[in-house]
């Protein structure tokens, strides 16, 4: 409370929470430093994009923070417990897990960006299209968007990497063709509402052609929503990504991708807990991270929605 | 909100007594991989556990000792006559036996049950027709003489032992022809339905298979010989080794079939749990493939062989589950060859690959099935490989996906293993060491045509092997022959697989034998 | 699956009811096609895995014909349409069953699992969620919000193995994998499929109780994976209510505080609220594929994990569409439900 007070009376803080923006910027800047405040309040949220962030170091810096190679074996010294040498013990091939998970965080970032590359572009081109357009277009994008949605996502994406054979990148391929129907709907949410608006028309009354006014106008505004939604879903591709590792369908031995290590770690569990536990755990924390920031944008965006 | 708990909590309390059961006397539980089961049909059997199913279902004519493999009793056959010429067999057929279904087994059955082999021409047919039957000729070479009497004509005049072993196996198994012939569609001899369903003498009978998932044989009634001692045999599908040793060691089943080396390891500890080993005839290698240019020059095939840590991967991934073994006749087969020539000497193998030229290294790919321990082996063959200087790239996937891959010639390595078909050592040096035709369409496809190694000399010397009556000089021959081919050949035999078994300390006489289709349930008791 | 939700909207009239039922048939003809598409794509030959690879080119070509490949594609989708519509998904490599009959047999199973899954987590989830709408911002309400946001992190898998690992392993106080111990299974002939009505029905009460013992563990992890959602749902629609007027006009009248929230609010969320129950059980079946693999439960996601890992792509299909159409149906019925039970929309 008492920043917000010194804030009232600096420039800064002024200008952003001025009654009367003189500008659609300063009012945009406004509405997110008020949202940025509300966001900070919510601890957990914090934490999870902490979390996040400290991923995202991990993997930029895995070559210097993993102690030993992800990949090379050596037999001699397989099952180690954890120590010293070892913080999270070696699996069954003398390979160091601590720095397999280091790598492994590198993997499930390209997984989640890949995924993320690939299924908003299309959702955001069918959407906009869709809503731009309406009529016949919207209705035959819709449909088809809606038979992508009747199927239970992890099923589909199984019967696609059967199909294409399993690996890293046949997942990926996958599970983005499972998740771009919801980014469709919310693009053509937002375009219906810009559509009509004042300034849609006044650029085509400039001449502007369709596929200028979609990409040049709409489609950056539906950025914001869209970015939202695609971050509420990273805990559920991350989770995806690792089932169909667990199953064998996913990344492919000896890369460290942790549903695959979870996978034959599963053959240890006994004796040798850390070789599932682990993984498992690496899982768990990053997709309740992205849990975590996701409930925490989502309530500062809307505090009445949960969904 | 009260009453809710309550209720939980009282219901957890009536679970909790439920006191742990154990398996019931008369019944034996196994946990066994048996996904691999696509057919319970004898014609058709050739993988493992469906082997082992059918090997307590059916009885086939001959059967040999499985501690002296050399020792052949009689099954089906009572006794048999081989004319002077080594090509006429004549089989003497036991009276008194009835199937299941409780009708009489005869020379019909017997004539019957080969010539549908031979006839259905599954993957399996081989094992008969190498020996010169076709669908054409069955009539005149498989024979009914009297209801008691069969004849039987070969094409040569091979090792009589040869022939006799051969139907030893699956396929010399006896089916119930009036039951099969009851349930024929369309001319299929049965095939469609028997696939699925049973038709035998044995001493077990197959209740139920649900494929991937679980065998129940109850004890045959009918059975002519020694009364199986436990009423039910119930096999279940668990995958994994971690899921059979927890179901072990707390009582829940009485054997565990697939367990790791790390896991027999810790059992030895448990008192409640005994361990049984025998020696079976599969073999693990790499093929080489021939038409990779690197793999072509023989200096780097004996260098490869110097760049696996035998003993490494023997006491680690393998412990107790495979031993040290490097000539393609495993271990209790006629002429077996025992010496160990090769060790993991990365100088020695830098100095062939010097001298072939390529000591800068260069890339190899290795098609892996993703199933242990083959693929801990490839990991262990990849570190060791880069120690010279060659990179192996790893290609997993599935068992057929790398096989499909193997059979059309498109690898340049692959890993694997080999399960003798019959306990003749012809099997084997038929895979491994002949090649007739090296032709992208050859008929015949042994594993060095897999590997596209073409070797004429070598395949006549196998020819003579077959055609020896002589046991001993056959036997010398064999350990020429796998002395010849461990020095120049594609393939990098690395070990011989040990069967283990994991019981509960009551189980007694489970029988294993030398190979998968001589395990026998009937002595086993608890 | 929430979007789908968003979109249904009350049905009013005839005209309404059939176009949601072309929706639903074009939806099913997607469906189809998508997985027509994905067997045209794999790499297996479908020829080959019939006729074995030792045939000769006459009999491979007649069995390309008997099998209608050699049609052009679109002929050979309506040949599918019709043969999938008949209930005819072609035959099963790896049990050498029809697809159809396998389904039929191991389905009761996931649906045994699952069911028993739902009930638990309406029976936690639901009750938990009112709490935290009315208590909204208290200690206990960020619990179980965390509890909740724990249930979307876990991967199931892992949390099975690791639940296996404490209660039936180190604990001893729940069996392991399976549906029952093992040497009751084939003694109670199948009626439904279901194995807790099936042994009432044969009068074996030891399989039952112990088909029930078994049943705990894994329907109670799927079950916390629901109540999870049905939390945050119940949670959210409860706040939504409780902000209404008239609850407040209740209030200043005197209502008991009790009555508003399970009376008043609660019955006024439970047209959503089954919609949600119905759509999470669909989520369920998703699960169980995991679920299933860890416990060894032989239902259909254990029956679709071995036949991907064995290549079984006519099996793979077949569960593929078999749970598609049962997502449709069960949107269909949370569109009826709509239209019967809820009052403002007639």
């Amino acid at each position: 409370m008492m920043t917000h007070k010194a804030l009232k009376t600096g420039g800064m803080g002024e200008w952003l929470l001025a009654d009367t923006p003189d500008s659609a910027f300063q009012a945009w800047a406004g509405r997110a430093y008020l949202g940025l405040m509300a966001f900070m309040k919510n601890r957990l949220a914090v934490l999870g994009l902490l979390i996040i962030a400290i991923l995202i170091i991990i993997a930029v810096l895995a070559p210097v923070i993993a102690p030993y190679d992800p990949v090379e074996t050596n037999i001699g010294n397989r099952l180690q417990p954890l120590s010293f040498t070892h913080y999270f013990g070696t699996d069954e091939m003398g390979r160091d897990i601590f720095s397999r998970i280091v790598w492994g965080s590198r993997l499930t970032l390209y997984v989640i960006g890949l995924v993320a590359i690939i299924a908003a572009p299309v959702g955001i081109l069918v959407g906009t299209v869709a809503g731009y357009f309406g009529g016949i277009i919207d209705t035959m994008l819709m449909r088809i968007t809606d038979i992508f949605l009747a199927f239970p996502k992890l099923i589909l994406a199984l019967a696609f990497v059967s199909a294409l054979g399993p690996g890293i990148e046949n997942a990926i391929i996958a599970i983005s063709i499972t998740s771009w129907p919801p980014y469709a709907r919310i693009a053509r949410a937002e375009t219906i509402t810009i559509r009509n608006s004042d300034f849609i028309k006044a650029v085509k009354l400039q001449g502007a052609s369709a596929l200028r006014i979609i990409a040049g106008h709409i489609m950056p505004l539906c950025l914001p929503s869209l970015i939202i939604r695609v971050t509420l879903d990273m805990a559920g591709i991350i989770l995806t990504a690792a089932g169909l590792g667990f199953l064998g369908l996913g990344a492919q031995p000896p890369s460290p991708e942790w549903g695959a290590m979870t996978s034959s770690g599963r053959t240890y569990i006994i004796d040798h807990w850390w070789l599932i536990t682990m993984p498992g755990t690496a899982i768990f924390i990053v997709s309740l991270a992205f849990n975590l920031l996701g409930d925490g944008l989502r309530e500062v965006l809307d505090p009445r929605s949960d969904n | 909100m009260k009453k809710l708990f309550l209720f939980v909590f009282a219901l957890s309390l009536f679970v909790i007594q439920t006191t742990h059961a154990s398996t019931p006397k008369d019944t034996l539980v196994m946990a066994f991989n048996i996904d691999e089961i696509i057919s319970l049909d004898p014609a058709e059997i050739f993988e493992f556990a469906s082997a082992e199913c059918a090997a307590n279902a059916y009885d086939r004519l001959i059967n040999y000792n499985v501690d002296n493999v050399s020792e052949i009793y009689p099954g089906i056959a009572e006794s048999w006559d081989i004319s002077d010429d080594g090509l006429t067999y004549t089989f003497k057929i036991r009276k008194g036996v009835t199937f299941a279904s409780g009708n009489k087994l005869s020379a019909d059955d017997v004539v019957f049950s080969l010539r549908r082999v031979v006839l259905l021409d599954k993957s399996s047919a081989f094992i008969l027709t190498q020996f010169g039957f076709t669908p054409e000729n069955v009539k005149k070479t498989i024979t009914k003489v009297d209801d008691y009497t069969v004849k039987i004509i070969v094409d040569q005049a091979y090792a009589p032992t040869f022939f006799l072993y051969c139907l030893t196996s699956t396929a010399g198994s006896v089916v119930d022809k009036k039951e099969v012939m009851a349930h024929e569609k369309d001319g299929d001899l049965g095939y469609g339905w028997l696939k699925t369903g049973y038709a035998g003498s044995g001493p077990y009978t197959l209740r139920t298979w649900k494929a991937s998932e679980i065998i129940i044989l109850d004890a045959n009634k009918n059975y002519w010989g020694d009364a199986p001692k436990l009423k039910r045999i119930i096999i279940r599908h668990i995958v994994g080794s971690a899921g059979q040793r927890m179901l072990l060691e707390k009582g829940d089943i009485d054997m565990a079939r697939n367990l790791t080396a790390d896991d027999l390891k810790s059992l030895e500890k448990n008192e409640d749990i005994k361990i049984q080993k025998r020696a079976k005839g599969r073999v693990y290698y790499l093929g080489l493939n021939q038409k990779n240019k690197y793999l072509k020059i023989p200096e780097v095939r004996q260098a490869l062989k110097y760049l696996i840590d035998y003993k490494g991967m023997e006491q680690t991934i393998l412990s107790g589950k495979s031993t040290l073994h490097q000539a393609f006749l495993p271990k209790g087969f006629l002429g077996a060859l025992e010496e160990i020539p090769f060790s993991l000497d990365i100088e020695k193998a830098k100095a062939l690959l010097k001298k072939a030229g390529l000591e800068n290294g260069f890339t190899l790919t290795m098609d892996t099935r993703s199933a242990e321990p083959v693929t801990s082996m490839a990991l262990s063959i990849q570190s060791t490989f880069a120690k010279a200087g060659i990179k192996l790239e790893i290609i997993t996937g599935d068992g057929k996906q790398t096989l499909t891959k193997y059979r059309a010639r498109r690898h340049d390595i692959y890993i694997g293993d080999w399960g003798p078909d019959y306990m003749d050592p012809h099997t084997n040096a038929d895979t491994f060491a002949r090649n007739p035709d090296n032709s992208d369409d050859a008929k015949f496809k042994s594993l060095a045509w897999r590997n596209a190694w073409d070797i004429p000399e070598m395949t006549k010397k196998a020819d003579a092997a077959v055609l020896e009556r002589n046991t001993a000089k056959r036997a010398r021959m064999y350990l020429d022959l796998q002395r010849e081919h461990q020095r120049i050949s594609p393939f990098v035999i690395m070990f011989q697989d040990i069967e283990v078994v994991a019981e509960r300390a009551n189980v007694k006489n489970f029988i294993l034998g030398p190979s998968f289709d001589s395990n026998f349930y009937q002595y086993t008791t608890k | 699956m929430s979007e789908l939700l968003i979109r249904t909207r009350p049905i009013r009239t005839l005209k309404q009811t059939v176009r949601i039922l072309v929706m639903v048939a074009t939806t099913f003809l997607g469906l189809l096609l998508i997985t027509f598409l994905i067997g045209r794509i794999v790499p297996i030959d479908p020829v080959l895995a019939v006729v074995g690879d030792k045939a000769s080119p006459q009999v491979y070509e007649k069995a390309r014909i008997a099998m209608g490949l050699h049609l052009p594609l679109w002929k050979q989708f309506l040949i599918y349409i019709g043969n999938v519509v008949t209930g005819d998904f072609g035959t099963s490599v790896l049990t050498a069953n029809p697809v159809i009959d396998d389904i039929l047999r191991v389905f009761p199973a996931t649906f045994e699992l699952a069911g028993t899954a739902t009930v638990i987590g309406i029976l936690v989830g639901i009750p938990l969620g009112i709490f935290s709408a009315v208590k909204q911002g208290s200690f206990l309400d960020h619990v179980t919000r965390v509890i909740g946001l724990f249930g979307h992190s876990l991967p199931i898998f892992w949390l099975g193995l690791m639940a296996l690992m404490l209660f039936y392993v180190r604990l001893d106080l729940l069996p392991g994998p399976g549906r029952v111990d093992f040497f009751y299974e084939g003694i109670v002939t199948p009626v439904t499929g279901i194995l807790t009505i099936d042994s009432i029905v044969a009068g074996e009460w030891e399989i039952f109780r112990n088909a029930v013992y078994h049943l705990i563990l894994p329907a109670s992890l799927l079950g916390y994976y629901s109540s999870a959602y049905l939390l945050r749902m119940t949670r959210s629609f409860m706040i939504e209510q409780l902000r209404q007027e008239y609850i407040l006009t209740a209030r200043v009248k005197g209502v008991k505080e009790w009555k508003v929230i399970w009376g008043h609010a609660l019955g006024n969320c439970a047209i959503p609220l089954i919609t949600v129950i119905a759509l999470s059980f669909g989520t369920l079946l998703e699960g169980s594929v995991l679920t299933e693999t860890v416990f060894a439960w032989p239902g259909l996601g254990l029956y679709l994990t071995n036949s991907l890992l064995n290549a079984d792509m006519n099996a793979v299909l077949g569960s593929t569409i078999v749970v598609g159409a049962i997502f449709l149906g069960i949107n269909l019925f949370s569109d009826f439900l709509y239209k019967v039970m809820d009052p403002r929309a007639r």
